[in-house]
């Protein structure tokens, strides 16, 4: 039998070929677009009521006028509260599971309940946490109470991002510094930590992004509805971003006007974890540079 | 007196055997190359020296291993010790993400030495016992990374004799290197073995005839032949292991 022709074949080849890229590159451009359109809208809507009174002053009228400073302290701290818990422990907790517990059924269920950890919806967090944080030990609604529940929605996040991080640290770096008689911890803290320690900035940056758009898990732990004061301890309550945002297109006195307001509202929030993305990807560069100097 | 003894040495990979029956013994101040096809279980037992083995989940060993007259798997015995009598060199160089200085330091400090000066004279004394100190002597405060593949395996040779080991593993601590490197690290091995026993694995057969006194050969697990390098090069006694030389099989 005669071969086809080979010109046709490669042709078809090609064509084939630019059908597919074509494919994978107008989805990646929708998502792409999709964000952007996101952004943009939120853009539109709000940069009109952003300025220097708004960011820094308390709400008036009905939530209509005035600034949601309140709500960016409140969310600030919230963000910081929960870090400050989930962090250390999420890192430590990786570190036990990566280095030191050996492959078999303890390593494999922890993971597993980490995982499951991560599968619970935040409304859940809400309820565990308000009648754990608030009830039974009593914080009451408190910038505490709603640190801790946000603080153990970002624990997964944190855990696993560590545990990728620590993973991807090649393993001769482990067995030079054993091999020289150095003990596991001496190991972990002085070879394998600085060498993750870019990549496990990454989880701090995901859980940051996490934690500070979450609703659900401060609803009944910590947020206000309206306090125009600022918190001036952890047991205070005290009002944060997504819940301001909730609160003003949902139950505001008067929601038409206050909808300038609620976009405005929506517009700070992603500019703040813009912004600790930002900070975060500086960090994780200036350690990676950092790292190889010491 | 032997510096390294085994005897009956059995190991395992969960239910897969890796070595079997391996008796072997070393002489202080020699370097013995480890030969044989890929699989054949000669990194493995190299591995055993300084318990490197043990970080592997599911492995297990019989038989004894004895260095200095000591079974090193003993219960009781202090691997971290061990560890810093038989220093290892790796595949491909793998400094740490330090200065060159702290590299070499690195050894000393994990083993609790602090004095400054002690620790500054023994990094310069190692780096220029590898013929490092002239390149790297005016960067020392330099990362280690920014080093060529084959200064950094030197450097890596530094690190392991830094703390003063009697013996050192070698892992094919030249297939990553191109051939100027690989040449000055077998001149170090050579002029390394007045003062250390050397066991090295290597896939480069010209490379196991010019560096070591003696050689064992390793097939399927089994120690097929162990004798000087010159006779298993001229004229072995086992045909396989005359197959393997002659590039027959491999």
């Amino acid at each position: 039998m005669k071969m086809p022709d080979e010109n046709k074949l490669a042709k078809r080849k090609k064509w084939n070929q630019s059908i597919a890229f074509w494919i994978f590159r107008l989805l990646s451009y929708f998502i792409v677009a999709i964000l952007f359109s996101i952004l943009s809208f939120i853009i539109y809507k709000g940069v009109g009521v952003i300025n220097w009174n708004f960011i820094t002053q308390m709400p008036e009228e009905g939530m209509t006028k005035g600034g949601i400073f309140p709500a960016i302290i409140g969310t600030l701290c919230l963000v910081a509260g929960s870090m400050i818990f989930a962090f250390p422990i999420g890192v430590l907790a990786a570190i036990y599971m990566n280095e030191y517990v050996k492959d078999g059924i303890i390593k494999k269920s922890i993971k597993q309940m980490t995982n499951n950890l991560a599968g619970i919806p935040s409304i859940v967090f809400g309820l565990f946490g308000m009648s754990l944080f608030v009830n039974k030990l009593g914080f009451g609604d408190s910038i505490l109470a709603g640190s801790l529940t946000l603080g153990l929605l970002a624990l997964p996040v944190v855990i696993r991002t560590t545990e990728e991080a620590l993973k991807a640290v090649d393993d001769t770096f482990r067995h030079a510094s054993l091999g020289l008689g150095a003990s596991k911890w001496q190991t972990t803290r002085n070879v394998v930590l600085p060498i993750a320690f870019p990549n496990i900035i990454t989880g701090l940056i995901l859980s940051i992004g996490r934690v500070s758009g979450e609703t659900a898990p401060i609803l009944f732990t910590v947020a206000a509805y309206f306090l125009p004061k600022l918190p001036t301890s952890i047991f205070d309550q005290a009002m944060a971003l997504p819940y301001h945002l909730y609160v003003l297109s949902t139950s505001g006195t008067n929601i038409e006007a206050s909808r300038p307001v609620a976009y405005g509202t929506a517009l700070v929030l992603i500019i703040i974890v813009l912004i600790a993305n930002l900070l975060a990807n500086g960090l994780r560069k200036y350690f990676g540079k950092k790292v190889k100097m010491n | 007196m032997y510096k390294i003894e085994s005897k009956n040495v059995d190991f395992f990979y969960g239910p897969s055997q890796a070595l079997k029956n391996i008796n072997l013994a070393i002489k202080p101040n020699t370097v013995t190359a480890l030969i044989g096809p890929s699989g054949c279980g000669k990194s493995t037992y190299l591995r055993l020296f300084n318990r490197m083995n043990d970080l592997i989940d599911n492995t297990k060993i019989a038989g004894q291993v004895i260095i200095d007259g000591d079974d090193i798997y003993a219960k009781g015995v202090n691997v971290d010790s061990l560890r810093k009598k038989v220093g290892m060199v790796f595949q491909k160089p793998n400094p740490f993400p330090k200065t060159i200085f702290e590299n070499v330091a690195y050894g000393l400090r994990v083993n609790g030495i602090t004095d400054k000066k002690f620790i500054e004279e023994r990094v310069e004394e190692t780096i220029k016992q590898v013929v490092l100190w002239d390149e790297v002597k005016d960067k020392l405060k330099k990362s280690a990374f920014e080093l060529s593949g084959g200064q950094q395996q030197r450097l890596c040779i530094a690190r392991a004799l830094a703390i003063q080991p009697s013996i050192i593993l070698m892992d094919e601590p030249t297939s990553a290197l191109d051939p100027i490197s690989t040449s000055k690290v077998e001149e170090l091995i050579y002029e390394l073995k007045t003062k250390y026993t050397i066991v090295i694995v290597t896939h480069n057969m010209q490379q196991a005839g010019r560096v070591s006194d003696t050689t064992a050969f390793f097939y399927m697990g089994e120690l097929i032949e162990y004798d000087t390098t010159k006779t298993i090069f001229t004229n072995p006694k086992v045909e396989r292991t005359q197959n393997y030389i002659t590039g027959r099989f491999g």
